[in-house]
């Protein structure tokens, strides 16, 4: 029995026979060729037979994966056919007067040079992408027989140096069970892809190809990043009882994707996403997501040396809006300043950034800044259910005030005839204290409320959170923070409108019992926490966890309160 | 023509959106499109020449355009540019 460790690339457990999945030699030797025609017919020949292979491999992508990973086939179609490597190609056959092969294999060792000095990690990976279109072509020059992992029969787990994207693209799933590599990572394209074939992988192992041979019994742990080769009796039943495990509750939990989030007793609480970009919002769907529940506008204005103008923010806006087709999105206005900071923008250093010049507060003072993401998301409006929310806001007064501020964006985008939504929903976070005990007169004027535990927390504990000497003090479940959640869910039902939360709590399997009494109407979290709350939802009475709400209000800590929670789990 | 652009895209130019950008040069037969960056200059018809310039966000990139439908093909490349959320146009 041996152990290998690498990087667990795709989760699950997969036990098979090793597949060692070799490629052959692609070894060109320089031959001078007089006939330069006919190997420019040659070339040609092997361009063509190589663009049939990869219009197959990118529609049969296209069908099991989806448009999104077909893309990269079609920038394999864009480099085969590339004047800049296919010209310099001819031209060295016709100038040096040598064989084909040898004219492609040099020209293409320049790019893949090129593109491993990129200092983006991103573009340092397309040489994969470049090495793998000059092995297609070199393939069918060389007049090689070149494995076909498509035509794989039986059960195994596929061990390779590494496995290219048109690789990947062919492993069948019925036989493919697992697979690892000596290299790659996490962000590879093997990686990916395995992802999203839900095949166990681990990468990055540098040296499982030599440690294995054709035919021994291989454990892949995508969940550990561990390789087994060759374990005893007992370690592989050991591994069988996790494998089960871990797929009876992943199937589970796949099977609420589409699912409503109910209660046993019936009722329908909304599970949203937290996300930073347009990237994310993939992600929340494929977890099954309801909405987006706090799309943090921060990321836009980060990292540049200016503001992002309304086009760009509009467009970031209506993507998200149309991705989630019609499902609800509630959008964060800018929530910077304090301990998050904007160069450009030169504020002054705070001695108590949490409690300073941020977020709404920020806004209210530079209404150009404020303005311009108003009109965008305006203008976004009528691309899906957009709502929109103010970060902390302490008073009444701010509210009206940013309020006012919308509805003047509102009627100047319309004396301009640009289109908003008629309806668009208008919300505050709740994370200062005095909002959350003042939430009865706040629920008359705005439309929902969020409730952003993490500030909400550290504001009423008076610790602050990055601070570790203090950090005992982070209490989600002291029933301090449980009365005032309780007095904003209940001023908010009061007056029809619908409360939310978007802090970590959100997700914490601790606190969903209790926020379910409480009768939190929505739960926002990261999007890979949305199948297992719904699942704990699913088994979960409303009615039972109102009494146990109930008797946490009443507690004197927050041990007690975890203590209630934990009885009810046992 | 030309029009200078500045990358936003957190993750620079990727192999997504320079096809895209390659495909859109390639429908204007009649007109060469190249995009210069860091002072080098590539034809725009090849993914490879606009993966080479390496660019990253907050870089610039201006696209030039030549020939009889100059205006057009560089329209049609702005919408790719702002529509990906790419770029911005440098004011």
């Amino acid at each position: 029995m041996l152990n290998i460790s690498g990087i667990a690339a795709s989760a699950g457990i997969a036990i098979a026979k090793a597949f060692r999945l070799e490629h052959p030699d692609y070894t060109v030797t320089q031959q001078t060729v007089k006939n330069a025609e006919a190997e420019i017919a040659k070339l040609d020949d092997a361009l063509a037979k190589s663009q049939v292979e990869l219009e197959r491999i990118k529609e049969r992508t296209l069908q099991e994966l989806g448009a999104q990973k077909a893309e990269i086939f079609e920038s394999h179609l864009l480099i085969l056919n590339d004047p800049e490597l296919i010209s310099p190609v001819k031209d060295m056959i016709v100038n040096d007067q040598v064989n084909a092969d040898y004219a492609l294999n040099e020209t293409s060792k320049q790019f893949v040079t090129m593109f491993e000095n990129m200092k983006s990690v991103y573009l340092q990976e397309r040489a994969a992408d470049m090495k793998d279109v000059t092995k297609r072509i070199l393939g069918h020059l060389l007049g090689l027989n070149v494995q076909n992992p498509a035509e794989i029969s039986e059960e195994v787990i596929v061990i390779a140096e590494d496995l290219t994207p048109s690789d990947t693209a062919q492993l069948n799933r019925k036989y493919v069970k697992g697979f690892t590599t000596n290299i790659g990572g996490r962000t590879s394209h093997s990686a990916i892809m395995a992802r999203s074939l839900e095949i166990p992988a681990v990468v990055g192992t540098k040296n499982v190809l030599e440690q294995v041979q054709p035919g021994d019994l291989v454990i892949v742990d995508g969940l550990e990043g561990q390789i087994i080769v060759n374990p005893s009796d007992e370690v592989v039943a050991e591994y069988r009882d996790k494998q089960v495990k871990y797929d009876e509750q992943r199937a589970e939990w796949r099977k609420l994707r589409a699912e409503k989030t109910l209660s046993t007793d019936g009722v329908h609480v909304e599970l949203a996403a937290n996300i930073g970009t347009p990237n994310d919002v993939a992600g929340v769907l494929d977890n099954g997501g309801e909405g987006v529940g706090l799309y943090r506008t921060e990321f836009l204005y980060m990292g540049r040396d200016k503001l992002p103008s309304e086009d760009v923010q509009y467009n970031a806006y209506k993507t998200v809006l149309e991705k989630m087709e019609g499902k609800p999105v509630v959008v964060r206005t800018l929530d910077i300043g304090g301990d998050k900071e904007l160069p450009y923008l030169d504020l002054p250093k705070e001695m108590n950034p949490f409690l300073g010049f941020r977020a709404i507060r920020l806004c209210l003072d530079r209404q150009d800044i404020f303005r311009t993401q108003l009109r965008a998301l305006l203008r976004a409006s009528v691309h899906g259910d957009l709502r929109i929310m103010f970060p902390m806001i302490a008073t009444l007064v701010e509210f009206r005030e940013a309020k006012a501020l919308l509805e003047e964006e509102r009627a100047n985008l319309k004396s301009e005839g640009i289109a908003v939504a008629d309806q668009i929903q208008l919300g505050i976070m709740v994370e200062i204290p005095s909002t959350a005990v003042l939430a009865d007169q706040f629920a008359k004027e705005v439309d929902f409320f969020s409730i952003g535990t993490n500030d909400l927390i550290q504001y009423t504990m008076a610790a602050d959170r990055m601070n570790e000497r203090v950090s005992y003090l982070y209490q989600p479940y002291n029933p301090s923070i449980l009365r005032l959640v309780d007095m904003v869910i209940k001023a908010a039902h009061k007056e029809g409108k619908w409360a939310g939360m978007c802090g970590e709590m959100a997700g914490d399997s601790v606190a969903i019992p209790l926020l379910l009494g409480l009768g939190l109407d929505e739960f926002s979290m990261s999007a890979t926490s949305i199948l297992p709350a719904r699942s704990q939802i699913s088994k979960l009475s409303r009615a039972d966890m109102q009494e146990l709400a109930a008797k946490a209000l009443e507690c004197a800590t927050a041990e007690e309160v975890v203590a209630l929670v934990e009885a009810i789990q046992a | 023509m030309e029009k200078t652009f500045r990358i936003v895209d957190e993750d620079g130019i990727h192999a997504r959106p320079a096809t895209a950008l390659v495909n859109t040069a390639n429908k204007f037969k009649s007109t060469e499109s190249f995009a210069e960056a860091n002072g080098k200059r590539v034809t725009l018809k090849s993914i490879l020449g606009v993966l080479s310039l390496g660019l990253e966000k907050g870089s610039t990139l201006t696209l030039i355009t030549q020939g009889e439908e100059e205006a057009a093909a560089l329209q049609a490349l702005e919408d790719v540019m702002v529509g990906e959320g790419l770029g911005e146009v440098n004011a």
